[in-house]
């Protein structure tokens, strides 16, 4: 009995050292990709390029519920728990004098039904749904087109 | 107390004798070495004075206090005037302090209500910040108003800026800018510190009560 052990436990450790030595061949040979690239884990990636702003026309939506995207420069506006800049040009009635788009409806509407006078809390923070946009390429290749373009 | 006194007689009789000296015309010394002589005290002095008010005329003398370090100083950090394409910086008094000597010397006498106040410890933590925060700015940009936000123009001016190559929205609304003679800080609140609540509303008082906008 007493052999089988141990018999089993030198197997055990022979098969580990076996699948180390193997794995350490692995990442040898095909190291894995990741996005920030072949970069040690204690080194700084390749910073990438830096994707110009498109402020020249407005992108299309791609599909009839997305969040129209910002065709300009948001870098410096605040929105936080005291104030909310993007409003001061797309709330009512900012809207009008400044010729801005109008904050949507539904975007007055808490999460109970009920109109208010002021964008609601669920709402408040625009840049969760609304970007910038950029001419960006994607990052994983995909096949996805616009449903403008299948409708 | 017996020795104090004839010293104390001895200090007066040595001022007794600086005033005769003083209060009479002089006799044995040339009017070339007391006209020198008032000239380089002259330049002593006034570079005295001109000297320590510039100490604190830059952003290691604001920052000095928490108060400024810890909260404007720190929102100023993520703005435009801290970092930015070029690298040009604009400083604490580059804003808040006039150029201009007449000015510059009223700043400095309102600022000892700002010392007043640090002693008073108004706004020494950041609850009593946020509290004060409006009134502040309202302070600051009713300042901007009367002065045409003098102290902006001091690098910003419509003449030399070139619009072809701003955004389209800065375009646009410079140019009615110009046409309507609004001055910078009637839109551009909230640029290198934080916004306080109600800021809106309270830009929307300014305009009327200033009759702009």
């Amino acid at each position: 009995m007493k052999v089988w052990i141990k018999g089993s436990i030198a197997g055990v450790g022979l098969l580990f050292a076996a699948v180390m030595s193997t794995s350490t061949g692995i990442t040898q040979e095909t190291a894995v990709q990741s996005l920030r690239g072949a970069a040690e884990i204690d080194e700084p990636g390749d910073p990438g390029d830096i994707n110009p702003q498109n402020t020249e026309h407005k992108f299309q939506r791609s599909y009839r519920q997305q969040p129209p995207m910002i065709p300009h420069k948001i870098d410096k506006y605040q929105i936080n728990l005291k104030v909310n800049q993007c409003l001061r040009c797309h709330d009512w009635p900012y809207n009008v004098e400044e010729n801005a788009p109008k904050v949507s409806e539904t975007h007055y509407v808490d999460r109970n039904g009920i109109a208010l006078d002021q964008v609601t809390q669920s709402r408040w923070f625009c840049v969760q749904c609304h970007v910038p946009q950029t001419e960006a390429s994607t990052v994983v290749p995909n096949t996805f087109t616009s449903s403008a373009d299948t409708k | 107390m017996n020795d104090q006194t004839p010293s104390a007689s001895g200090a007066k009789q040595r001022l007794v004798k600086l005033w005769h000296l003083l209060s009479r015309p002089s006799a044995t010394t040339a009017l070339g070495t007391i006209l020198v002589t008032g000239f380089i005290w002259g330049i002593l002095f006034w570079g005295g004075f001109n000297w320590s008010m510039e100490m604190t005329n830059t952003e290691s003398f604001c920052i000095s206090c928490h108060e400024m370090e810890q909260n404007v100083f720190r929102e100023y950090q993520n703005t435009v005037h801290y970092t930015n394409r070029t690298g040009v910086r604009a400083t604490c008094p580059d804003c808040h302090v006039p150029k201009t000597w007449v000015h510059k010397v009223a700043r400095k006498i309102k600022a000892t209500n700002e010392l007043y106040h640090h002693f008073l410890g108004t706004i020494d933590t950041r609850e009593k910040y946020e509290a004060k925060r409006l009134e502040l700015a309202r302070n600051v940009w009713q300042v901007m108003k009367e002065t045409d936000s003098r102290e902006c123009r001091n690098c910003h001016n419509f003449e030399y800026m070139d619009f072809t190559v701003q955004e389209k929205r800065s375009r646009a609304r410079h140019d009615d800018a110009v046409a309507e003679g609004q001055t910078c800080i009637d839109c551009h609140k909230g640029i290198a510190h934080e916004l306080p609540e109600g800021a809106f509303d309270e830009e929307k008082r300014l305009n009327d009560r200033n009759g702009s906008h």
